[in-house]
């Protein structure tokens, strides 16, 4: 091997870690906060991409009647529970946020299609739809059994990925689609040449990331979306709705998801299925990261990335076999580090 | 004058075992109210039910309001506050984030009026205020959940054994803040197992048992009273 392949494939390992390194990020955020793995995830990432390369292409994506439809169900599930105590002003709201704002979304998703749309504006329509997607997927299925155990909360989580992943199908087809590239612009600097793409995608990575620290660490619902995490009978003894902290948590998992999406996708093409794969590998890196460390999350997921460029390079038949393999010394090493835990109480 | 909260015949269970039975209690407005009675009588799983922690059968009514059907959450915009036995921080956060955070649902302006009374209640906490609050002592960590309970203005501030493991000392200081509490307006349940401590500053007393209240009144006529000198005062106040 030369130097110049070393560095190509480092290279497309930190572009791929970048990737994985969100969706981890938004793995971790969901299950610390809501305890629910979010299968998912790999949905969210197919259904930004694609729905992207639909509106470039000058077409309506279905994910946007997707949006109206589970609005409509999660608007007859807020009236069917806030029966006892109906104030108009708890209607108003549902009818706000259920209604309103994915049929908003709709609308301007109507009026774009068979138009030509800058990348900007195809790109924050595409992350308004799968966020309404997001906010609805917990509404409907998973906040009337948030206080159930995480198996049920994972086998729920595991029906959501399989009835999204039809959903997919339906939407898109069977055959990939690609999307038009944020920047065409190229760099060279020694042996190495960087895509726009690329440089795109490191940008993004590192600003999102900064967003969300400075999210967490400085606004008041950053601080309550951690408290939730830290100590749920804590955060509603305070006032903090744990629905309120799961809606924004699956809100911003949502659109992180869909932001990688929209990264790759003018890279790889996607078909409706690739989400899950994706997902699954920033499940390894969330696994490593123990489900609760945000930076050996981010760290491990440059890791897998590199891992896999490199695997694929030299035993591309093997490629996710040995990515996934890595998860098995990491659980043997927890299980020996940690104590045994019974299976949680609350 | 109307009673602040009112519990009326409460019943609360743990799957077939009935924790507590029957049980009624009033907290007037500007009072200290304390439950008083041994380990397991069932004070902490009252107080857990009055804020919806737990579920109950029976009537809770706070400043006239119906509070059976309410959330946690919306018991805790009523003005009901609880701090709880294991107080149940934000560890890994820091102090002033626990403040703030303690003020969720108020207006930013009144959380800045709160940190300040706050921070003059528990001149500790000011100084610890960048500290993660997993690292505070136990005596600190009570002063803050206590601090976070009263950053959301609450009316009613149900206080679960704040003086558990504490040094004598602290425990002075944190019922000296309770009595402090009384003066500003806010009124206390306090649940002890420190009987003489908690009889010292209330007005009004509940002796439970085995989930049930056997005695009430006055708080200087219960800690008078010959069962409970013999049952929870022991020698000390003889």
């Amino acid at each position: 091997m030369n130097t110049t392949i070393l560095l190509f494939l480092i290279q497309d390992g930190i572009t791929n870690g970048a990737i994985y390194a969100l969706l981890g990020l938004a793995l971790v955020l969901v299950f610390a906060v809501t305890r629910v793995i979010l299968i998912p995830q790999g949905e969210f990432v197919t259904y930004g991409a694609l729905t992207y390369a639909t509106l470039s292409a000058g077409q309506t994506p279905g994910t946007a009647q997707l949006a109206v439809a589970m609005g409509i169900v999660a608007f007859g599930i807020d009236l069917f529970l806030a029966r006892k105590s109906l104030h108009a002003m708890r209607v108003f709201r549902a009818f706000a946020v259920d209604i309103v704002f994915p049929c908003a979304i709709l609308g301007l998703t109507l009026f774009a299609a068979g138009r030509h749309n800058t990348i900007a504006i195809n790109t924050a329509l595409s992350l308004l739809i799968v966020a309404a997607i997001g906010l609805f997927l917990y509404r409907i299925a998973f906040q009337p059994i948030a206080h159930t155990s995480v198996l049920v909360l994972l086998i729920a989580s595991v029906g959501c990925h399989l009835a999204m992943q039809g959903f997919g199908l339906v939407f898109f087809g069977a055959e990939g689609l690609r999307g038009p590239a944020i920047s065409n612009a190229a760099l060279t600097i020694g042996p190495l040449s960087f895509s726009g793409q690329s440089l795109a995608v490191y940008g993004i990575t590192i600003a999102f990331i900064v967003c969300l620290w400075l999210f967490f660490g400085y606004t008041l619902y950053g601080k309550a979306l951690r408290a939730t995490a830290v100590n749920r009978l804590g955060a509603r003894l305070v006032g903090i709705r744990t629905s309120l902290s799961g809606q924004l948590a699956f809100l911003l998992a949502s659109v992180i998801g869909a932001l990688s999406g929209i990264l790759i996708v003018p890279i790889t093409t996607l078909y409706y299925d690739t989400g899950f794969m994706i997902g699954l590998k920033g499940f390894i890196v969330a696994i490593i990261g123990g489900l609760v460390s945000y930076p050996i999350t981010a760290f491990a997921a440059f890791g897998v990335g590199i891992v896999e460029a490199f695997s694929s390079f030299y035993a591309s038949n093997f490629k996710e076999v040995i990515v996934f393999t890595l998860i098995i010394p990491v659980l043997v090493l927890r299980s020996l580090a940690a104590p045994e835990v019974e299976e949680e109480q609350d | 004058m109307s009673a602040l909260l009112t519990v009326s015949d409460a019943h609360i269970s743990y799957g077939k075992v009935e924790a507590v039975r029957s049980v009624s209690l009033e907290v007037g407005a500007n009072q200290i109210v304390t439950i008083i009675g041994a380990n397991g009588a069932g004070k902490t799983t009252l107080l857990n039910a009055i804020m919806g922690v737990l579920p109950m059968k029976g009537g809770v009514t706070f400043g006239g309001e119906d509070m059976s059907r309410l959330d946690i959450e919306d018991r805790v915009a009523s003005g009901l506050s609880l701090v709880p036995e294991h107080r149940e921080l934000f560890g890994t956060m820091s102090v002033e984030d626990n403040l703030q955070l303690g003020a969720f649902r108020i207006a930013r302006a009144t959380a800045a009026r709160s940190f300040e009374r706050v921070y003059t209640l528990f001149p500790r906490l000011k100084e610890r205020r960048k500290q993660l609050a997993g690292t505070l002592s136990g005596g600190e960590q009570q002063m803050l959940a206590m601090g976070r309970a009263l950053m959301g203005a609450p009316k009613l501030l149900m206080l679960d054994e704040p003086s558990l493991g504490l040094a004598p000392l602290i425990v002075a200081d944190i019922f000296r803040t309770v009595g402090e509490l009384r003066a500003a307006g806010v009124s206390v349940l306090l649940v002890e197992q420190n009987a003489q401590a908690a009889l010292k500053i209330a007005d009004h007393a509940y002796v439970m048992e085995l989930g049930e209240f056997v005695l009430a009144g006055p708080a200087p006529e219960i800690a008078t009273n010959q069962q409970v000198v013999a049952s929870y005062l022991g020698f000390q106040h003889a």
